[in-house]
């Protein structure tokens, strides 16, 4: 399997850089054009919820198997303020008040598995995974 | 940090511009307040943006576009987004993201026909 890469989520710049390497990881892994947009799209939200509430943290982007399929793991953390109510934020339409990038659901929605754990003052970790069809 | 800027150009009394990059924020701010002064220097009608080089469209960008329809109609310029990827059409609905302030028009040629309608029933208020 190939090394995970790291990508320091700093600038908006970053963003750009995450889901261009999720995208490239995907297309190497085998995903069709939709799977890699939505790859990329989640990434994309989730770099961007780090920088926006977190200011700092890191994209993690590897290839994995469940034994049957191959897929794509991407660790998104943060040591950010934490979110106070998980349930709530993963609710469709919900916005913070900065009233963007809060796309938690819809990323969820466009990966395969999705697992949030966020505790305030420590911060965030989002683990999400797409198998290859 | 360098800034490209995305070309406007003006055909009829319509502006168009082809987003060709992925767009960093940065670079997306500027080119909204380039596009609504370029519009209110041209008194152009309408806006044709096309996205024809786009692969992914976040929930950032998506709002970006809105919200650039949406004073661009403050504006008296009507907006058309052209050249959607299947891939891109299928992420934004499964990321849940809508875009009730855009036209949309499946490549350039139908865009600029599209705002025509669009500007001709404004102008003339009739179909």
């Amino acid at each position: 399997m190939a090394e995970a890469k790291v990508i320091t989520i700093k600038s908006d710049l970053d963003i750009v850089a995450a889901r261009m390497v999720a995208r490239d990881t995907a297309r190497a892994l085998g995903f069709g054009a939709i799977d890699q947009a939505r790859i990329a799209t989640a990434i994309s939200e989730l770099a961007r919820n780090i920088y926006l509430y977190a200011g700092e943290g890191s994209v993690t982007v590897r290839e994995t198997s469940n034994g049957v399929r191959r897929g794509i793991e991407v660790i998104c953390e943060d040591q950010g303020p934490g979110i106070a109510d998980i349930n709530l934020v993963m609710q469709d339409g919900y916005t913070s008040s900065k009233g963007m990038g809060m796309g938690l659901p819809g990323a969820k929605r466009l990966m395969d598995e999705f697992e949030i754990f966020s505790k305030v003052g420590v911060g965030t970790k989002v683990t999400c995974r797409k198998w290859t069809r | 940090m360098e800034v490209i800027r995305i070309p406007i150009l003006k055909i009829e009394n319509f502006l168009v511009a082809s987003i060709q990059t992925a767009l960093h924020d940065v670079q997306a701010m500027e080119f909204k307040d380039n596009l609504l002064q370029q519009i209110y220097e041209t008194k152009a009608k309408g806006v044709v943006l096309d996205l024809t080089a786009i692969d992914v469209l976040d929930s950032f960008v998506g709002r970006l576009i809105n919200d650039i329809s949406q004073m661009s109609n403050l504006m008296g310029a009507k907006v058309v987004i052209t050249g959607l990827q299947p891939a891109v059409a299928i992420t934004l609905v499964e990321l849940g993201l809508e875009l009730p302030q855009v036209l949309t028009a499946l490549n350039l040629e139908k865009g600029i026909a599209a705002l025509r309608r669009a500007t001709g029933h404004a102008v003339y208020g009739r179909g």
